[in-house]
């Protein structure tokens, strides 16, 4: 299973965290923090692995992929295989990139939410349940209509079940 | 660029990510922050805010929150906004408080009738939203209160609904098994599904199912080789195609299913060899994905019931990984190489050259898979090398998580393999030099009873050889500046037992190095512990030798603060060594003899030395001791006590009258009491005076004649307890008896005296046997559970001393007479004349060509092992017969000395105890086994000699 999914960038600022198991804030400053110093650390062109056992304990994996000024991490355990992480890394991204067209760091801060609706259409506590971009991508508008509508129906009236209507 | 997402973003909100996005430093960051915070807490109490207002200050709260500040404040109102109508507003109170809470907060109690009713909702998005606060929200105690809408919704119209109610389904599997387990039956109706997301989201519930049971889905083999089938035919919709290959997330949860279902069932692995071969062809190599599923196919052939073919394709993938440019691949290639070898241990060879670039790779987390193979692939061939790299490693690497394990990988593939005690010990200081405190200590007293045993075959020379060379290099690393603890105990209590001993250095050099560790160490007790008991021993070994003991004023001043210690440990040790200074030469070889840490002590439990002191005492007039559970009507007594002390109690506070105890006296004392006189107001004296009743024991004592008035007493005097072994009752036989050690009784007056004394006698006579039994067991089974043992672990270290215990009422002086009778057989050079032909005759004439060639076959390597084995196992059944016939005069001289030094100089023995013991208890070991390993280390030092830089490497480690 999926343990937590960071984003950050190169300065160690978080960007996205979110643990599928409990953490309290504290603990997952830390292990935000524990995850930059390793990735500071890494050269150039090595691989996307890295053992996590010493900052998540045992059975834990990570991977990262840089893009640009991001690092997106994943950290997971023995029942994911650490190429395919590195394939979900990317469809996330992909998705990312269809939904703000040319994503970039920004995108992340500002439309923090919509990150998150990504993230919970692709991984559902802790388990990979959607991998396909396009069907993430299909998902994520339809809530965006679904809200959008919702929204501007509960701004008018204050309606009970506006958005049942549509 | 922030709007697309159609999301109402203030610019209070942007202004606040740009100035976080610019802070200069952390503090600048949380200043930031922190007055965030303080407007939030303003702002979101404020009455009426409109909703958007509300939903975006909640979004600047899990910000905020994401940054590692505090936001508690706001939970609440994020537990409000999921009780809210709009679907926007809903939507970000439940993912606020997916981020916000967890299972056993306290608000969760608001949320959980939200969540009961919008699992109901017609809207599939606030059902989705309420399945995702379910997933993280619902603990065992409420899993009963969604359970039902969650199975419903395991059947809704709307695939994306199923599929989050499988996952929160599965959760609650997770968390409760028990409470979901008669719903298990649905994740296998899932697998059926329509939809390809819905049927791959199921396969990750029934992934962990089949981890926990695979006998009870062995039916679905053939349900789930077809799905792989159809999925890799490309029969799903092309959506799930990614980068032209069908749907590779669900062929890889596939294949890890399949390597679970066919482990070691031939039956279930036939039904996959067709479709995984069919993977294996059709994956594109050339994307990441394809290899993912590759290396996935890999590990799924590796843990299935072989296959040649698919073996064959493996080691094709695997070169093909390995021979990438790609970290990542290369990773996957060791990592799949390490599976591999498991099932063909040949196919290393061909990937020699990579695996070794791996290892030479700055990439620390290939370098780490590189080894954790090599700690697969170590055999007594190669485990110099291979431990020699670990050691190189773990002095350049700073992360103690993974210093700490490495450590600890030297030092199993040290002990299971090493090839000499020479090569074990300098590894081992190696480790302990530089992962000194990560280590465990008993690491540490393995390596101080190599050294004390050293090699036994040359007692002048390579024993002592090891011995100084081992002072040697101790001295020299004491002069570097931080030492680990657990290294520095090693170092002084070799010098202690061997800093002198070869001449080399004085006793003042060496009690002046001591001295320096326990005062440059001064806050580790451990250390100055260890400093101590070997300045006694250096100090004990000196007067033995008949020179004259000056103390070092360092040393002086020393033991004077140990004297004043707080820890009365090194108090005690102190005093201990001040005593054996004042001793004479003989009383101090007894108390320390020189080089005897590999001689057992035994613990005469029975206390036997003093069995003359009895007998003189009980001649005297002194009374035999009884062992408490003995004693007749001891068990009476104390539950009469305890009786005694509730109603004490309970008179103790009230003064008005009381009932009399009727039953519990009348069951005590006989109804025919005699003695009533004196003895029926007992309850009355008990509560008046504590003193009384022992003047009304001594009296009824006084004329103690008659046995029947002892008995009645007996029964009160129970009543009494304590009072009842005092002094004044000693003539009242039930209960002042005293035997010790059975010694023939004096007093025989009572007859359920005599009774309890018979059983007594019988039972101490079963006493007396089982020492023999026991040393018979561990003569016989001790023996031949090393013979069993030697073979699978090959070195002397890796003993448990586990049977040591036993091992150890082996007398001592048995001991003594069995290494010397061995001593003499092992001097090495004539070879030839050896009592044992098969080794001497083989080792000899392997030798001189490896030597000469400098290189190792691994066919001879073998069978020169497996002689070690064999002729170890033959050696010893001689042993175990000589040791046996020892016994018993092994036990006389035991008994005497014991005599003597127990009886003469107490402190001294209990010096000796006091840390030498806790080493020989680990150290104690039977001669046989020790000898034949140590011959067994001499064939292998002979065998393998090992030219320390190699310039054969691969050969070395994969040959």
């Amino acid at each position: 299973m999926i343990k937590a999914v960071m984003v950050m960038n190169t300065q160690g600022k978080t960007r996205l965290a979110k643990f599928y198991e409990y953490l309290p804030v504290e603990k997952q400053q830390e292990l935000i923090r524990g995850v930059f110093a390793v990735l500071c650390s890494r050269a150039e062109n090595v691989s996307n692995f890295i053992d996590a056992e010493s900052i998540f304990g045992l059975d834990s994996r990570l991977v990262y992929k840089h893009f640009a000024t991001l690092y997106f991490v994943f950290v997971f355990d023995s029942s994911e295989n650490e190429l395919a992480v590195l394939d979900l890394i990317q469809v996330f991204v992909e998705t990312l990139d269809r939904c703000f067209k040319n994503v970039c760091e920004l995108d992340v801060v500002f439309n923090y939410s919509k990150v998150h609706t990504i993230l919970d259409v692709m991984i559902f506590g802790g388990q990979v349940v959607e991998t396909s971009s396009s069907e993430i991508m299909k998902a994520v508008e339809e809530i965006s209509k679904l809200e959008a509508a919702s929204n501007s129906i509960a701004l008018i009236p204050k309606s009970a079940s506006g958005w049942r209507s549509r | 660029m922030g709007s697309q997402g159609g999301f109402y973003q203030s610019k209070e909100f942007l202004d606040l990510v740009k100035s976080i996005g610019e802070a200069r430093s952390k503090a600048e960051e949380d200043r930031i922050v922190l007055g965030e915070i303080d407007t939030l807490k303003r702002r979101i109490s404020e009455p009426d805010i409109p909703k958007r207002k509300m939903k975006e200050y909640i979004i600047r709260l899990v910000y905020v929150e994401m940054l590692g500040h505090d936001a508690s404040f706001g939970y609440i109102h994020a537990v409000k906004m999921t009780h809210d109508d709009s679907l926007l507003v809903k939507r970000t109170g439940y993912l606020a408080v997916t981020l916000f809470l967890n299972e056993d907060h306290d608000l969760i109690i608001l949320i959980v009738n939200t969540i009961q009713k919008d699992l109901k909702s017609d809207n599939y998005l606030v059902v989705c939203a309420a399945l995702n606060a379910v997933c993280k929200l619902i603990n065992e105690e409420t899993i009963p209160a969604v359970l039902p809408q969650v199975v419903e919704l395991l059947a809704h119209p709307k695939e994306a609904v199923r599929k989050k109610a499988i996952m929160g389904f599965h959760r609650f599997y997770q968390k409760s098994p028990s409470s979901v387990s008669h719903l298990v039956s649905n994740f296998r109706k899932r697998l059926c599904d329509n939809d390809p997301g819905v049927m791959g989201a199921t396969l990750c519930p029934l992934f962990d199912l089949i981890t926990i049971d695979v006998n009870s889905y062995k039916d679905l083999v053939i349900s789930f080789v077809s799905i792989l089938k159809q999925v890799a035919e490309r029969r799903l919709p092309k959506a799930y195609d990614y980068h032209q290959m069908p749907a590779p997330f669900i062929q890889i949860k596939l294949l890890k299913i399949l390597a679970l279902l066919g482990s070691g069932d031939k039956q279930a692995s036939e039904n996959m060899y067709t479709v995984v071969g069919d993977i294996f062809r059709k994956c594109d190599s050339s994307s990441n994905i394809g290899n993912a599923v590759l290396y996935e196919c890999i590990c799924c052939v590796s843990s299935i019931y072989p296959n040649p073919k698919l073996l064959e394709s493996a080691a094709d993938a695997i070169s093909r990984f390995l021979k990438s440019d790609s970290h990542n691949l290369r990773y996957m290639g060791i990592d799949a190489l390490g599976r591999l070898i498991k099932i063909s241990p040949e196919i290393a060879e061909q990937h020699q050259l990579a695996v070794i670039d791996c290892l030479e790779d700055p990439d620390d987390t290939l370098k780490r898979k590189t080894f954790e193979l090599l700690y697969k692939m170590t055999k007594p061939t190669n485990v110099e090398v291979i431990v020699d790299r670990m050691i190189d490693y773990m002095i350049s690497i700073n992360d103690n998580h993974y210093k700490t394990e490495i450590a600890s990988r030297c030092v199993e593939l040290a002990e299971q393999f090493a090839p000499s005690n020479q090569w074990f010990i300098q590894t081992m200081n190696k480790v302990f030099e530089h992962a000194g405190d990560l280590v465990n200590i008993k690491v540490a007293h393995n390596l101080m009873r190599l050294i004390a045993e050293g090699f036994g075959e040359d007692d002048d020379t390579a024993d002592s050889q090891l011995r100084s060379s081992a002072v040697d290099s101790y001295l020299h690393i004491l002069s570097e500046p931080k030492l680990p603890s657990v290294f520095l105990q090693v170092i002084c209590w070799v010098l202690g037992e061997y800093g002198t001993a070869d001449g080399k250095y004085s006793a003042s050099f060496i009690t002046g190095k001591l001295c320096d560790v326990a005062e440059a160490y001064s806050n580790d007790d451990t250390v100055k512990a260890y400093a101590v008991t070997a300045l006694m021993k250096i100090y004990a070994f000196e007067i033995t030798a008949g020179r004259k003991v000056d103390m070092l004023p360092e040393c002086q001043s020393l033991m004077e603060e140990f004297l004043a210690s707080h820890s009365t440990d090194l108090q005690q040790r102190a005093y201990e060594l001040q005593a054996v200074i004042g001793l004479d030469a003989h009383a101090v070889e007894s108390i320390m003899p020189s080089d005897a840490s590999c001689e057992d002590i035994e613990v005469d439990k029975a206390l036997s030395f003093l069995n003359d002191y009895i007998q003189d005492s009980i001649e005297k007039g002194a009374q035999p001791y009884i062992p408490e559970s003995e004693r007749s009507g001891m068990l009476n007594i104390s539950k009469f006590r305890n009786q005694d002390h509730h109603e004490a109690s309970s008179h103790g506070l009230r003064f008005e009258a009381y009932e009399l105890p009727k039953q519990t006296v009348q069951s005590r004392i006989p109804p025919a009491s005699l003695a009533s006189t004196e003895l029926v107001p007992v309850p009355e004296p008990m509560y008046v005076s504590e003193s009384y009743p022992t003047t009304t024991v001594s009296s009824a004592s006084s004329d103690a004649g008659s046995t029947e008035l002892k008995l009645r007493l007996d029964g009160v005097q129970k009543k009494w307890g304590r009072q009842t072994h005092s002094p004044a009752t000693s003539t009242s036989s039930t209960t002042s008896q005293k035997t010790v050690n059975g010694i023939t009784q004096v007093d025989g007056s009572n007859t359920s005296n005599s009774r309890t004394r018979e059983t007594y006698e019988s039972r101490k006579q079963q006493v007396e046997i089982t020492p023999e039994k026991q040393k018979l067991a561990a003569s016989l089974f001790g023996g031949s559970s090393k013979t069993e043992k030697k073979p699978a672990t090959g070195h002397k270290i890796s003993k448990s001393s586990s049977y040591m215990v036993e091992k150890s009422h082996v007398p001592k002086s048995s001991m003594e007479i069995a290494s010397e009778k061995k001593a003499p057989i092992q001097q090495p050079p004539d070879l030839l004349d050896f009592g044992e032909p098969t080794v001497q005759s083989n080792a000899p004439s392997v030798d001189p060509f490896k030597e000469l060639e400098g290189l190792l076959e691994p066919t001879t390597e073998v069978a020169s092992a497996k002689n070690h084995s064999s002729t170890a196992a033959a050696t010893k059944s001689p042993d175990i017969m000589g040791l046996y016939t020892e016994t018993p005069a092994g036990i006389h001289n035991k008994d005497d000395g014991d005599i003597l030094s127990g009886l003469s100089n107490p402190p001294g023995t209990h010096m000796l105890g006091g840390t030498t013991r806790t080493q020989v208890a680990q150290s104690s070991k039977g001669p046989n086994l020790k000898d034949s390993l140590q011959k067994d280390a001499l064939v292998r030092q002979m065998g393998v000699t090992p030219s320390s830089p190699n310039p054969i490497l691969f050969k070395d480690l994969l040959g």
